[in-house]
C-alpha cells in the first residue's frame, strides 16, 4: 500500500505576464519508509511538487487546477487537494503527519524565538503535550539529531548556530511529531561538502529509526544517488523519466536524464569532455508544443513537436516520456 | 622560481583583516584568512583552488589580483606587457608594485566572478560592458572598438547583435558568458575565475566548463579556477590545491591528489563527495564538527581537532608546508606515514 500517490497533479501560477503551469500533470506514488528523489534543474516544478503535498501553494497566484494528492492511512484515503489549505484537517496533517524542511534553514527559522521554542510549538500543538514535557522533547530531539550539549542549545537562538546545526534542528522539528512522510527541499544545498555528507547520513539513520518516507528533492545527482530508492526526473513540469535508482543511473533512458549524466563532471572518473545539452530552458511562457525536451533533444522526432509524449513503462518498473520508445 | 615557465609565484601570502570592538574600534583580534600561502601557476596550466567556505580561497584569488592590499608576502608575476625593450618578460612583484605599474599589470590579470547577475552593470549595454576595458586603458575606440567586442562575444559564442541588449535579458549561463568575454577584452595572460559555475544549472555547467577548456587552447590562457566543488576541480585543473583555514594543506598534479592523497583532510573531503553512481561506495570519513574559525584557529596544525590521526605533536608543533617528491606539497606531520584512501575509479 503506497503512502501518497498523486495522480495528474496540475498546479499553475497565474502571473501578470500569463500562465506558468509549474506542474504540469504529474503522477508518482511514495512508499511507506523508502526514499524518493526528485531531480530536475531550476524551474523544473519539483519544489512546487512539494509544496503542493503541504497545501502551501500561494494562493493567488498559484493553485492547483487539477489532479489528485491520495495519501493512505490507517486503511484510509484523503484526497490532500480537496482539503481547505487553513482547514482543520490540513493543519492536524501538516507538519505533523508530513513535515518539510527546507534549503536555507537560516529563512526558514524564526530568528526571533530559541530553537527549543520553535520545536515545541510543534509538539505543544499537535501532540497536546504540557510544557515541560515538550521541552524535554526538544531536548531529546536535538540529541536524536546529534547537536552537542542539547540541554544548552534547546534555550539558543537560530543566529548562534552554524549552517549545519541549523539544519539538523530543523530536522529536529520535523521529525518530532514522528511524521509518516518527510519532505526535503534541497536540504543540503546551502552546506558544505563536509557538512552535507554528516547531514546526509543523519538522515539515513533517522530514516530507519523513525520509519519514516521521504521525498528527497535536489538538483544534484550525487546526492541522489547516495539518498534515493527510487528517482523521478523532472523537466518543464513534468516527469519524464522514473525508475529504481539503479535503473536511472545505470541505464538511463530519456534523453535529458541521459545528457545530465553526460553534463557532469564525475570525482570518480575523469572525462575528457563534458557533453553538455544544447540550449536552455525554455521560458516558461513559451513552453513547447510537443514535448518539452524537444527544442534540446539530440534524438527530436517530428512526432515530438506536436505531440507530448505520455509517460509509459520502457521495461517493468521503468517508466520514460519519449516517443523513442513507442 | 623553480623553472622558467612559471607565470606566477605567490611567497609567503598573508591576508589578516582586524576584527574591531569597542568605541574606540580598537583591534581585538585578526581574522586569518590567507595565512602562509605559498604557490606557483605554470604558464598555459590551469591551477585548482579548493576549499570549503571561508578557507580563505576567494581572499587568495583576490589578494593575487591585488583587488584587496596583502598584509604580507610576495606576488611575483611574469609580465610581458610590462617588459622593456629587448626582454622578454620581466618579473614583477605585484605585492609591492606601484598604481601605475598595477594598472598596466591589470591588463595581463582578469577574474571571472560567481554571480552572474550582480557583476555585470544592469544599466550598461553588454556591448559597453564588454568593450569598457579597452576603454578605461586607451587601446581602441569608436568602430574599432565595436569590432573587438563583436570578436570577443563570437570566442564566447554569444551574437555580435546581442551587443545592444542588456544583462537581464540573458540567461545566468549567457550572463558568465558576458563576464568571460570582458575578461578577455585586453588579451590577458591569467584568469582568476571565481566559482565561475557554481550558480548555473548542471546542464549549463558543462557549456561554460567546454567554453573555459576552448579558450585557454585559443588564446594560452592560464587560469587560477576557484571552486568548492572537487568534481569541476578534478576536471579542469592541472594540478590542485586544497586549502583549509587559510592555509594550503595539500598541493599536486591533479591525478595523484585523488589516486595518492596525502593530507588526511583531503582524503575526509573526497570521501564526502556525494559521487553519481549509487553502487559507489567507499568508507566516508565523517569529519565531525565545523570548521573552526580563522579568528582563532586551534594550536599546532589547524586540522588537528578533526583529523582522525591526530598525535601529541599536532596540537603542538604547526606542521611544515614540504615537498614531498614530485611537487607534492603537503602540510602534514605524518604526510609520508599516513596511507589514505583515494578516490575510488572506474
Amino acid at each position: 500500500m503506497p503512502l501518497i500517490e498523486v495522480r495528474d497533479l496540475k498546479t499553475y501560477f497565474y502571473t501578470e505576464d500569463g500562465v506558468v503551469r509549474a506542474v504540469d500533470g504529474v503522477d508518482f506514488t511514495i512508499e511507506p519508509e523508502k526514499t524518493l528523489g526528485i531531480v530536475g534543474e531550476s524551474g523544473c516544478g519539483k519544489s512546487v511538487t512539494a509544496l503542493s503535498i503541504m497545501g502551501l501553494v500561494q494562493s493567488p497566484p498559484g493553485k492547483i487546477e487539477g489532479g489528485e494528492i491520495l495519501y493512505h492511512r490507517d486503511g484510509k484515503v484523503t484526497d490532500l487537494t480537496t482539503l481547505n489549505p487553513k482547514g482543520r484537517e490540513m493543519r492536524s496533517i501538516r507538519g505533523n503527519e508530513i513535515a518539510m524542511i527546507f534549503q536555507e534553514p537560516m529563512t526558514s527559522l524564526n530568528p526571533v524565538y530559541t530553537i527549543g521554542n520553535q520545536i515545541m510549538e510543534a509538539i505543544i500543538l499537535h501532540q497536546q503535550l504540557r510544557k515541560k514535557k515538550a521541552h524535554a522533547k526538544a531536548i531529546e530531539m536535538l540529541r536524536a539529531v546529534g547537536i552537542p550539549l542539547p540541554e544548552q542549545r534547546v534555550d539558543e537562538y537560530p543566529h548562534q548556530l552554524s549552517g549545519g546545526m541549523r539544519q539538523r534542528a530543523m530536522i529536529a522539528m520535523a521529525l518530532s511529531c514522528n511524521p509518516s512522510l518527510l519532505i526535503a527541499d534541497e536540504p543540503t544545498t546551502a552546506l558544505d561538502v563536509t557538512i552535507q555528507a554528516q547531514v546526509l547520513e543523519l538522515m539515513n539513520a533517522l530514516r530507519q529509526e523513525f520509519k519514516a518516507a521521504i521525498q528527497f528533492i535536489t538538483h544534484n545527482l550525487g546526492v541522489i544517488a547516495r539518498m534515493a530508492d527510487d528517482v523521478v526526473v523532472m523537466y518543464l513540469g513534468r516527469i519524464v523519466e522514473g525508475a529504481s535508482v539503479e535503473e536511472v543511473f545505470h541505464n538511463p533512458k530519456h534523453p535529458y536524464t541521459q545528457g545530465l549524466m553526460n553534463s557532469i563532471p564525475s570525482l570518480a572518473s575523469r572525462k575528457e569532455r563534458l557533453v553538455p545539452i544544447k540550449g536552455v530552458v525554455p521560458d516558461p511562457f513559451e513552453v513547447p508544443a510537443g514535448c518539452g525536451f524537444e527544442p534540446r533533444c539530440p534524438h527530436a522526432m517530428e512526432i515530438c513537436k506536436t505531440q507530448i509524449p505520455p509517460l509509459k513503462d520502457v521495461t517493468p518498473g521503468h517508466q520514460a516520456a519519449c516517443w523513442l520508445y513507442s | 622560481m623553480p623553472s622558467d615557465n612559471i607565470l606566477l609565484e605567490v611567497k609567503h601570502l598573508k591576508k589578516f583583516f582586524p576584527v574591531r570592538k569597542g568605541v574606540l574600534r580598537r583591534v581585538v583580534a585578526q581574522v586569518k584568512a590567507v595565512d602562509d600561502v605559498d604557490m606557483y601557476i605554470k604558464e598555459g596550466e590551469t591551477l585548482g583552488l579548493v576549499g570549503e567556505s571561508g578557507c580563505g580561497k576567494t581572499t587568495a584569488g583576490r589578494t593575487i589580483l591585488r583587488l584587496i592590499e596583502p598584509t604580507g608576502g610576495e606576488i611575483l608575476f611574469r609580465s610581458k606587457k610590462l617588459a622593456a625593450a629587448g626582454e622578454e618578460y620581466r618579473i614583477v612583484n605585484i605585492a609591492t608594485a606601484s598604481r601605475r605599474a598595477l594598472k598596466a599589470l591589470r591588463r595581463d590579470m582578469q577574474i571571472i566572478f560567481q554571480d552572474p547577475y550582480s557583476s555585470l552593470n544592469p544599466r550598461m549595454t553588454v556591448g559597453s560592458i564588454v568593450g569598457e576595458p579597452l576603454l578605461v586603458h586607451g587601446i581602441s575606440r569608436g568602430s574599432e572598438r565595436e569590432d573587438r567586442v563583436r570578436e570577443l562575444l563570437g570566442a564566447v559564442g554569444l551574437k555580435p547583435d546581442h551587443m545592444k541588449r542588456y544583462p537581464h535579458e540573458f540567461s545566468g549561463g549567457q550572463r558568465q558568458r558576458i563576464g568571460i568575454a570582458r575578461a578577455l577584452a585586453l588579451d590577458p595572460q591569467l584568469i582568476v575565475a571565481d566559482e565561475p559555475v557554481s550558480a548555473l544549472d548542471v546542464s549549463i555547467q558543462a557549456q561554460v566548463l567546454n567554453l573555459l577548456e576552448d579558450l585557454q587552447g585559443e588564446f594560452g590562457l592560464t587560469y587560477l579556477f576557484i571552486a568548492h566543488d572537487l568534481s569541476v576541480v578534478r576536471h579542469i585543473s592541472d594540478r590542485v590545491a586544497v586549502m583549509y583555514l587559510g592555509k594550503i594543506v595539500e598541493l599536486v598534479e591533479t591525478e595523484q591528489l585523488f589516486t595518492n592523497p596525502r593530507h588526511p583532510y583531503t582524503e575526509a573531503l573526497m570521501s564526502a563527495v556525494p559521487v553519481p553512481d549509487p553502487d559507489y561506495k567507499v568508507e566516508r570519513i565523517l569529519l565531525e564538527g565545523d570548521v573552526p574559525s580563522p579568528v582563532n584557529p586551534p594550536s599546532g596544525c589547524y586540522f588537528h581537532p578533526r583529523c582522525r590521526y591526530a598525535k601529541e605533536i599536532c596540537s603542538q608543533e604547526l606542521p611544515l608546508y614540504r615537498d614531498l617528491g614530485g611537487e607534492h606539497f603537503v602540510t602534514c606531520h605524518f604526510a609520508d606515514a599516513l596511507r589514505l584512501q583515494p578516490v575510488r575509479t572506474g
